[in-house]
């Protein structure tokens, strides 16, 4: 899967030197335009107008300072949960837990940003972002170990490790840290023990945008390097390509698979963060967060490169953050918003179809000379 | 001790039921080499089917109109499952991304089209079925009181395609082949059975059994149509794991788990069971399941082929 989308065209072009596209964005941008036609038929279908949907949908999204500081903002947990699956996936892992990994690292995050309000506001952050990676990367550990160690499938096991988060939050939320009105939530996170900036806020006409976005930004740029740069990368991705291959070059690749399980985990902890003490204020119980899934959207349509992340998760919460105005001023429901990015994950998944089509068309192209 | 488990019993055959059933489609389609990570989603497309075709035909046709909603979850979700099949058999797609997708579409899509229909997103029924007690049987001591008394006719339904399944798995010429496709497609091709076929027959099957799991959730104890089962497909496929594949592995599994999630449930209204926390019960069928994949690691009876497309030139 990772090596074909990986792979980048050749080109076999003779003397015709126009700029080539790389296969994956096209890949990518021909699953977007296949979402949102799906997406168009569905408004269709159900007597909408498709074109003042997508109309709304973007303009809810993208039309003042303050709907793009939220489209931001929204984005932030998706930009974590993508480079979290991402990553994993260089190492041919599938990380299915993210969901559960950013549950249990926001956890780790509010129980802190709850309890420990005496410290100086820097310290406090700090000690947050730290727990929230921890908690993430605790939940990456326990599939990464069991899966080399007793070769246990990781994607069973990152399931399962979704649902005990799920329940773990769900019955230790309401007994240490109980909101004040609602029994479904923990109590709300101070200001100053949130992420929230206020100088964020402003320059934003008044947005949810706040300091998780430069956590996300700074993430990509480590994760990229990491990647790219270092021996480990270099290691991770070749497991990744061929386990037997990197084990008969000396690769140790079972603390490998744990590496890259506990990084994984702890960017989707960190998603965890952003998410609770950023974007939201508290913790909900009774749901697993829908950015851990999305993340898998994220960075199959990113063909899991870091910066194709940081742009499809814009894209992903662009999608997101207008899907409400459309909501109010049309009369398609707001899950139409998960509805395309759904379908476009099912089209990245079948990108085959997608390459079979290009290379015809390639192919008819050369025919033509 | 005897009273909490003749009166938290029936409660845990409600539960276990829609679990068995959708275990059961997924030992259909992971038998036949295809993982279905997707029968979450399939479950909610059942869900979603019968509350919608229960609700329109009770007016006219009255307490039948359950049954036909049964069917029509049947139908429509083995339909939609065919995208499932479709990736992961034709277009060699990464059949867990796949099921992602369609765990994601089902979720997103049926309350896109409920809150076109209701406005709120959720579908009622007006009445589901109603418990029976098995005539005579129920007269028998203990066993009576445990299995025949307050049933659902649903849950008779399910045990009876159990132990079809059963028969078809293992004694007939179909059930071969379909393992076969499931343990070594190129020789089951090699002896001439159309392997995607098979394959293809396997995914709808598990649709058509995950949407009649969610239908029944549906009529038995839930009643309304909210877009979600609540992770019971993915325990589902947990008790698939832990049933190691098997029919009557995956009885004793769903029971197992639907037992210790109704004490769950039930834990804070009976007073013997309050002392121990909500959430040992609730997380220990999946703890179980891990610890389960780490003992049976070594001589796992996972299906040899599962998760790999059919390629006729490898060997």
């Amino acid at each position: 899967m990772t090596e074909k989308i990986g792979k980048k065209s050749k080109g076999p072009l003779g003397g015709f030197k126009a700029p080539v596209i790389p296969r994956p964005v096209v890949v990518g941008l021909s699953a977007v335009i296949l979402g949102l036609i799906a997406g168009a038929i569905l408004m269709g279908l159900t007597g909408n107008n498709p074109f003042e949907g997508y109309q709304y949908l973007f303009k809810g999204g993208l039309m003042s300072v303050e709907r793009i500081g939220d489209t931001l903002a929204t984005a932030t947990p998706l930009i974590l949960t993508g480079l979290s699956v991402a990553f994993a996936f260089r190492t041919g892992l599938f990380n299915i837990g993210a969901s559960g990994q950013m549950l249990f690292g926001g956890f780790l995050a509010t129980a802190v940003a709850l309890s420990w309000t005496a410290l100086p506001r820097p310290v406090l952050l700090l000690c947050i972002l730290l727990a929230g990676i921890f908690g993430g990367a605790l939940w990456g550990l326990v599939p990464g170990l069991l899966k080399a160690l007793f070769n246990v499938h990781e994607v069973v096991c990152t399931i399962m490790m979704n649902w005990i988060a799920y329940w773990t939050i769900y019955y230790q939320i309401p007994k240490y840290f109980k909101g004040a009105f609602l029994e479904t939530e923990s109590a709300k996170i101070a200001d100053a023990a949130s992420l929230k900036a206020p100088w964020l806020t402003n320059l934003f006409d008044g947005s949810y945008v706040n300091y998780g976005l430069f956590l996300g930004i700074f993430a990509m740029i480590i994760v990229s390097i990491i990647l790219n740069k270092t021996v480990l990368g270099f290691e991770l991705k070749s497991a990744g390509f061929n386990r037997h291959a990197s084990e008969y070059a000396g690769m140790k690749v079972n603390r490998n698979i744990v590496l890259s399980m506990c990084i994984a985990g702890g960017l989707a902890g960190l998603g965890g963060v952003t998410l609770y003490t950023g974007y939201a204020g508290n913790i909900q119980i009774g749901v697993l967060p829908s950015q851990g899934f999305d993340g898998i959207a994220v960075a199959l349509l990113a063909a899991n490169s870091p910066i194709g992340v940081f742009a499809s998760a814009l894209f992903f919460g662009m999608l997101h953050s207008g899907k409400g105005f459309m909501n109010a001023m049309t009369n398609v429901p707001p899950e139409i918003g998960d509805t395309i990015i759904a379908t476009i994950i099912y089209f990245a998944a079948t990108s085959v179809l997608i390459e079979r089509v290009l290379d015809k068309i390639k192919s008819k192209r050369r025919g033509d000379k | 001790m005897w009273d909490i488990v003749r009166s938290i019993f029936p409660y845990a055959i409600a539960y276990t039921i829609p679990l068995l059933i959708t275990a059961l489609g997924g030992l259909f389609s992971e038998r036949s080499g295809v993982v279905n990570i997707g029968l979450e989603g399939m479950m909610v497309v059942g869900s979603f089917t019968s509350a919608l075709t229960i609700s329109s035909l009770y007016p006219i046709m009255g307490n039948s109109a359950i049954w036909v909603g049964l069917l029509a979850s049947m139908v429509l979700t083995a339909l939609f499952s065919l995208l499932h099949a479709f990736a992961s058999i034709n277009l060699n797609a990464n059949q867990i991304i796949s099921g992602t997708a369609i765990n994601m579409i089902a979720g997103a899509l049926t309350v896109f089209f409920a809150r076109n229909i209701t406005g709120s997103g959720n579908i009622r029924i007006v009445t589901g079925l109603l418990r029976k007690n098995i005539p005579l049987l129920h007269r028998i001591p203990i066993i009576g009181k445990l299995f025949f008394t307050q049933t659902y006719a649903t849950t008779w339904l399910v045990l009876l395609i159990l132990l079809i399944s059963w028969y078809v798995l293992y004694k007939t010429p179909f059930g071969l082949r379909l393992r076969a496709c499931g343990e070594h497609p190129q020789a089951a091709d090699a002896a001439g059975v159309n392997v995607y076929f098979m394959r293809y027959l396997g995914v709808s099957i598990s649709g058509a059994f995950a949407g009649l799991g969610g239908a029944v959730i549906l009529v038995t104890y839930s009643g309304e149509f909210n877009g979600s089962v609540a992770g019971l497909g993915f325990l589902a496929l947990a008790s698939l794991i832990f049933g190691q594949w098997k029919p009557l592995g995956i009885l004793a599994s769903t029971f197992f788990f639907g037992f210790a999630s109704t004490v769950a449930n039930v834990s804070q209204v009976v007073p013997a069971l309050s002392n121990i926390p909500g959430l040992i019960l609730k997380a220990f069928p999946y703890v179980v399941t891990l610890i389960a994949l780490v003992l049976f690691s070594r001589r796992s009876q996972a299906p040899r082929a599962i998760g790999e497309p059919f390629d006729q030139g490898k060997r």
